[in-house]
């Protein structure tokens, strides 16, 4: 039991029940400080399902998450305030800017003062386009948008569903930076794809449902 | 603690034990009903005003009390297995439902067939049957959102909540109910006023409602068990009961 | 962090309320929606105006009330599709503090119009000023509880297909206090009676409406997500 004390993000024996139907059980992992875990596996295999029970979203049928060794359901309103959840939705209105987008996601997370937010925009190359509606840009842009919310937070764990659906070549490079430079600073990420990612300096767990 | 309790709320436990208890309060049911029926209707004294008619009340007046009651219970049971995660209490409140709307629209109904020979009408805005309608409209709310949500651990807990915005909503309505009616003027012989009831009328009376609330707890533990059944269909206490049933 | 609260709080409205004003039919349409209400009464019960002017007060509510249940969808579809909840369930601050931005926008962008157009239609229809007067008190106490149930059952359905009307079948029942009061009040004073108890009731239950559909509404959303 306490030689896993080092584990931040631990799984364990998670089990997930759509309706009446089984969609996993006996899940597990462990993740210690500055390591990535990439989940893969066919559609339906409830992927999306566990990052929501990973970060709170949503409880499982049996099992626990722990952070830090305690049950994320102690303290879930600390808990969260560690989680970055990019999901399958952007999370942004349309009828608002880049940038009026941003700046209700920094309201709302527990933001760093490393990024202004317009540096967080150049980052992602959405300068041009910080002060047109969403609702104009194209889905690879408003991916973009939703991503550059990891550069202005200082959640330790970012948990990330299909981030790099939409991007084009240069975006995955920008986003894979990005994970690999948090995971380098000690953080940790979890990430659904099926593409193969390159991070340097990183060690990578794999997990298929 | 918590662990304990839902060891002795296993699915499995539950199925057993609900077993011998439909049976227990199936016959305690029969017997009082039996008891209730002949006092009420041979033995009991028709009242001086209103004659034989108000034989009804053995079987309004019970269905009256039972139709809040169930939606207690079915509040109490949503809330429990909201915040302790406890199957049976979901499936106990989702079992309810049913039943307390039709208790409700027996009082509706009797109520209104006592209402032919009292006032004349099938129907009037009387304060308690109002009350009484909007309770069998939260009743079939309930069930509506019940068979909106398909996931069925969502749908319970979803109506947990439902029922507990009902359950602060109903004293305000009944209140709010009661304070229309006296401000126009309505039918001031409330039927169902009965301070001094008259012993004779009371037993009877007293155990057609035991009757009910022993039928309200068999029958909704025999729903219980067959929703209990499907969804744990494939589990493995369901695979050894089906077992030893085909053997 | 007292500071940041209410920072966090405004930035929620400002949002909920550029959005709302940037989508302007779905502000328009319950209005429109509440002027056709009240249009069809005459229809269906003649012309006469001594009977319209008696019973127009409670007309003017109940077509508040079927407009209030109209506009409830635009509190949380939109970010229930988008994915903006999550993120606010996710967010550092008390989901209740967001809700309570939300709810308040959502009452500036509908009820509060609401309120308006009922006494403009009052004027127009020569209502007597004690009339016009508790419609607009009962009003104000009186919307900000509809938004406020409202919000609490809209979370429970939101997403569901089919929802439209079985919001109305949930809400509409819960939303009869509201409607009793405020008419017992306006007829009282109307024939001159005292008219306290009614307007401390709807105090009381907005007060109720205040501290329990927050923790509702934040508790569904949760359900909804789980």
């Amino acid at each position: 039991m306490y030689e896993n004390t080092s584990a931040v993000l631990e799984a364990v024996r998670l089990k997930c029940v759509r309706g009446e139907r089984l969609i996993f059980e006996n899940v597990g992992f462990q993740l210690c400080s500055g390591e990535v875990l990439q989940i893969d596996g066919p559609n339906g295999s409830g992927k999306t399902s566990l990052l929501r029970i990973l970060c709170g979203l949503a409880v499982a049928e049996e099992g626990e998450v722990n952070w830090k060794g305690r049950s994320i359901n102690d303290d879930l309103a600390e808990y969260v305030r560690e989680v970055n959840y990019i999901g399958h939705n952007n999370g942004i209105k349309s009828e608002l800017t880049p940038l009026e987008n941003l700046v209700v996601a920094r309201s709302l997370m527990s933001s760093n003062r490393e990024f202004s937010l317009m540096e967080a925009l150049a980052q992602m190359n959405l300068s041009d386009i910080a002060d047109i509606p969403v609702r104009k840009l194209s889905s690879g842009q408003c991916r973009r948008v939703a991503l550059s919310r990891l550069l202005i937070s200082q959640a330790r764990l970012w948990i990330l569903d299909e981030p790099f659906t939409t991007l084009d070549d240069n975006g995955r490079h920008l986003v894979q930076d990005l994970i690999a430079t948090h995971a380098r600073k000690g953080g940790n990420a979890v990430i659904v794809t099926h593409e193969s990612l390159n991070l340097p300096e990183v060690i990578l767990n794999k997990l298929t449902l | 603690m918590l662990r304990h309790i839902n060891q002795f709320a296993s699915p499995k436990n539950f199925y057993a034990l609900s077993c011998k208890l439909v049976h227990y309060f199936g016959g305690a049911c029969l017997l009082l009903f039996v008891a209730g029926v002949f006092g009420g209707l041979l033995f009991s004294p028709p009242d001086y005003q209103q004659g034989e008619s108000v034989r009804i009340i053995y079987v309004h007046v019970p269905s009256a009390w039972m139709s809040l009651f169930v939606y207690i219970v079915m509040a109490g049971a949503g809330t429990i297995g909201l915040i302790w995660r406890i199957k049976i209490m979901d499936v106990i409140a989702r079992s309810s439902a049913p039943l307390g709307a039709s208790f409700t629209f027996l009082a509706l109904a009797t109520g209104s067939l006592w209402g032919k020979p009292m006032w004349g009408a099938w129907w009037v805005w009387d304060a308690r049957l109002t009350s009484e309608l909007i309770l069998l409209f939260l009743y079939l709310g309930y069930i509506a959102l019940q068979s909106a949500i398909e996931d069925p651990r969502m749908a319970a807990r979803a109506g947990a909540i439902l029922a507990l915005i009902g359950i602060i909503n109903i004293p305000i309505i009944h209140f709010s109910v009661e304070w229309w009616s006296t401000l126009h003027q309505g039918p001031t012989v409330s039927k169902l006023d009965a301070p001094s009831i008259h012993i004779d009328m009371l037993i009877p009376l007293l155990l057609m409602a035991l009757a009910y609330m022993c039928y309200f707890i068999s029958a909704v533990l025999m729903r219980a068990r067959c929703d209990l059944l499907a969804l744990e269909r494939n589990s493995a206490w369901v695979g050894e009961l089906i077992g030893e049933r085909s053997r | 962090m007292k500071s940041n609260l209410l920072d966090v709080f405004m930035t929620i409205l400002k949002r909920d309320l550029s959005l709302g004003l940037s989508r302007s039919s779905e502000i328009a349409n319950p209005l429109i929606f509440f002027f056709i209400v009240v249009m069809i009464f005459p229809f269906a019960l003649g012309p006469e105006s001594n009977l319209l002017q008696r019973i127009m007060p409670g007309v003017i509510w109940i077509a508040v009330l079927l407009s209030a249940t109209l506009s409830l969808d635009m509190m949380f579809r939109s970010d229930f599709e988008d994915g903006s909840l999550e993120l606010m369930l996710l967010s550092r601050y008390p989901m209740t503090l967001l809700i309570m931005a939300k709810i308040t926008a959502h009452w500036l962008l509908t009820g509060a119009p609401l309120i308006l157009a009922s006494i403009f239609l009052g004027v127009l229809l020569n209502l007597p000023v004690e009339s016009l007067l508790y419609l607009f008190i009962t009003m104000m106490l009186g919307t900000p509880v509809l938004s406020m149930v409202g919000s609490a059952v809209m979370a429970l359905t939101v997403g569901l297909r089919g929802g439209g009307v079985l919001l109305a079948l949930l809400i509409l029942p819960l939303y009869i206090p509201v409607l009793i009061f405020s008419i017992a009040a306006i007829d009282n004073a109307i024939l001159g009676l005292p008219i306290t108890g009614e307007i401390y009731i709807l105090g009381a239950l907005l007060v109720l409406a205040i501290t329990l559909a927050p923790f509702a509404t934040s508790t569904s959303l949760r359900i909804r997500f789980g």
